[in-house]
């Protein structure tokens, strides 16, 4: 009877590595067009980020670098995007605003997941008067929207690149910590749960071997679609002047700056725009795909 | 209205007072964490320090933290905010000034959301992968991934600049006249007044503003409505319907709608506070003279009794816009109230 229940549980792996599985999910992923069309954004964008000092023909671009003799250029072959009003190539400017918008998100999510996901496990687990703690915690931070929050939080704090990360991640856990709550509530009623209980199992044991493996592709496929989320509230921002300092180059703070010459020097806004809307286009569209791969929902 | 719609509803408020009072812990020790003494900033680097003493033991900044949040509290009450050092006028006072202005843009906005994106949606579900559908997919898709700052800017690019068909700047044409303030809605003010100049030379500013605020809350109430209209779309009782006859029209308003709207009333509710919160970076834009663009300056100014203020206001329609959600959501569906009672 325990050796039939421990089997149970072991079987219950819901992500599993095996050959035929990449394969069916795959399959899943790719019956949607757009979402192929998201992952060759997404890696288009990594090999730009990557690559961004051998791609780029303009490296000082990113530097304190004034050249008025090629300031103010329209877009033409050997400047793309154009130049700013330093003579900065803006389209080397956006390849590297690529990079703090990715490094941006990664940081946020790699801080403020964690943090969601255990306080949402130990609210959801443990209930009573932690769960109550933990969750009108949880309820009062997401009360006030978050551009809001990451602002005021900002006043307070040096402005620059690793204080907005900060900020953001104080704002951000919250989504986690609600959504980890959901799933634990439900998922602490099951069987095999009620089971590993019963004989004997340790509480953390259980919390991060049985139930998050089983929040996981719920949180993959939030983490997924966040990073678009906060790809666009850092360059709202960077746009207000908060985020990543001049002169490094920030989609966010780059559009702040075109905007002051809009009429006559339209591709110093135009561009980075477009560029911001595409990386967040990217991961939208990959993270809706990965949605489908774990078929958390038909619509 | 029965028994235990009234309870829930009471719950739900007692609930919002509650979590109002935790938003002004939070703001208040935000607020206060920064370093430095607040008597100085408040009266400058250049004031003798018996004059900033003599503020400090006013203002309770020379007792324990969780005193001053007390005497704080207390005045917060009373809609005393403090004076906002960059205008040096009362916060409540310029918010309340300001704040028409905002909810012009956000009101347009949310009616917008509400109409046009419920519509869209509907549609989308009715004709589900025709080309309404696919469009609108599109479109949603383009409000989701478009910051309200990039499609300020685009708009104003291309209906300011390159087809000049709208002014880009402030709430009214500099030549004209505010109508006298009834409401602070310049367009009902106008309308009021039968003012027809102002009203449409008000609604023509408007229209940038209020599309860049409500362009995303608009895409995700056409997503969600669409989804909900479509899942219940299959449910048996609407084939019922359909095998008894009932007209298509009749199903649709009296069946389907009302058991699908209620996701789309919970999001709309978020929304109204979301169209405030994008608003300050499009006020920012338009240079439209409203407690967002106040916000957006006090936060960069540091000005913190301002700061403390404008969240506070926003937090409050946070939940109003909850609050309303949950009271329409407990009409529309019994189960929403059910559920919530019988937790206890």
């Amino acid at each position: 009877m325990k050796n039939r229940m421990e089997n149970n549980v072991l079987n219950k792996k819901p992500i599993s590595i095996k050959w035929e599985n990449v394969r069916r999910n795959w399959y899943k992923f790719s019956r949607n067009k757009l979402s192929i069309v998201g992952l060759l954004v997404v890696l288009i964008i990594l090999f730009l980020v990557i690559f961004a000092p051998l791609i780029t023909s303009h490296p000082e671009a990113v530097t304190k670098y004034v050249n008025f003799s090629e300031a103010k250029k329209p877009p033409s072959l050997s400047y793309p995007f154009g130049t700013d009003i330093y003579g900065r190539d803006t389209l080397t400017r956006t390849i590297y605003g690529f990079r703090i918008s990715l490094l941006m998100s990664v940081v946020v999510l790699l801080i403020s997941v964690p943090i969601g996901v255990i306080l949402g496990l130990v609210a959801g687990y443990f209930g009573k008067w932690v769960e109550n703690l933990i969750m009108r915690i949880t309820d009062i931070f997401l009360s006030v929207p978050t551009l809001i929050l990451a602002l005021a939080l900002l006043t307070i704090l040096p402005r620059n690149l690793v204080t907005t990360m900060i900020a953001v991640s104080l704002v951000w856990w919250t989504w986690y910590c609600r959504l980890v709550y959901g799933l634990v509530t439900s998922i602490k009623s099951e069987f095999y749960i009620q089971a590993n209980e019963l004989i004997g199992e340790g509480k953390s044991s259980i919390l991060f071997k049985e139930i998050l493996p089983n929040c996981l592709s719920v949180i993959i496929t939030k983490m997924t679609l966040d990073v678009g989320a906060i790809i666009l509230l850092g360059s709202s921002l960077s746009f207000v002047g908060l985020g990543a300092q001049p002169p490094t180059a920030d989609l966010g703070g780059m559009i702040a700056d075109g905007v002051v010459y809009l009429p006559d020097m339209w591709w110093m806004a135009v561009f980075p725009s477009i560029a911001l809307v595409t990386i967040v286009l990217g991961f939208n569209l990959l993270g809706d795909g990965i949605y489908d791969m774990f078929s958390l929902g038909e619509a | 209205m029965n028994n235990r719609n009234l309870a829930f509803i009471i719950k739900r408020l007692l609930y919002s007072i509650l979590i109002l009072w935790g938003i002004s812990l939070l703001i208040f020790f935000v607020v206060r964490i920064i370093p430095g003494d607040p008597a100085r900033m408040a009266l400058g680097t250049q004031a003798p320090e018996d004059v900033v003493e003599r503020l400090r033991v006013e203002m309770h900044y020379d007792k324990p933290i969780f005193i001053q949040y007390y005497y704080w509290f207390k005045n917060v009450l009373r809609g005393n905010l403090g004076i906002s050092l960059v205008t040096k006028h009362p916060v409540l006072e310029d918010i309340s000034e300001l704040f028409p202005a905002t909810f012009e843009i956000a009101l347009y906005a949310f009616i917008f959301i509400a109409v046009v994106g419920t519509a869209i949606g509907v549609f989308s579900a009715r004709y589900s992968n025709s080309w309404v559908d696919n469009l609108g997919r599109i479109f949603a898709y383009f409000g989701i991934v478009t910051p309200q700052f990039v499609f300020a800017i685009m708009g104003m690019l291309l209906f300011c600049y390159v087809f000049k068909i709208l002014p880009s700047m402030g709430r009214l044409d500099p030549t004209l006249t505010y109508p006298a303030k009834i409401t602070g809605l310049i367009t009902i003010d106008a309308l009021l007044q039968g003012n027809f100049i102002v009203f449409f030379d008000a609604l023509k500013h408007l229209i940038l503003p209020v599309l860049s605020v409500g362009l995303g809350g608009m895409a995700q109430s056409t997503r969600i409505t669409r989804t909900s209209v479509y899942n219940n779309m299959r449910k048996d009782f609407i084939a019922a319907a359909q095998s008894y006859g009932v007209p298509d029209r009749v199903i649709m308003f009296r069946d389907l709608l009302k058991v699908s709207m209620n996701p789309t009333v919970s999001i709309l509710g978020l929304q109204f506070a979301t169209t405030l919160s994008n608003a300050f970076l499009v006020e920012l834009i338009f240079n439209w003279p409203g407690f967002a663009r106040y916000g957006m300056t006090a936060m960069l100014q540091k000005d913190l009794n301002a700061i403390s203020g404008v969240v506070l206001t926003v937090a409050i329609f946070v939940m109003l816009g909850n609050i309303f959600a949950d009271i329409v959501n407990s009409f529309l569906d019994p189960r929403v109230y059910l559920l919530s009672t019988s937790k206890e």
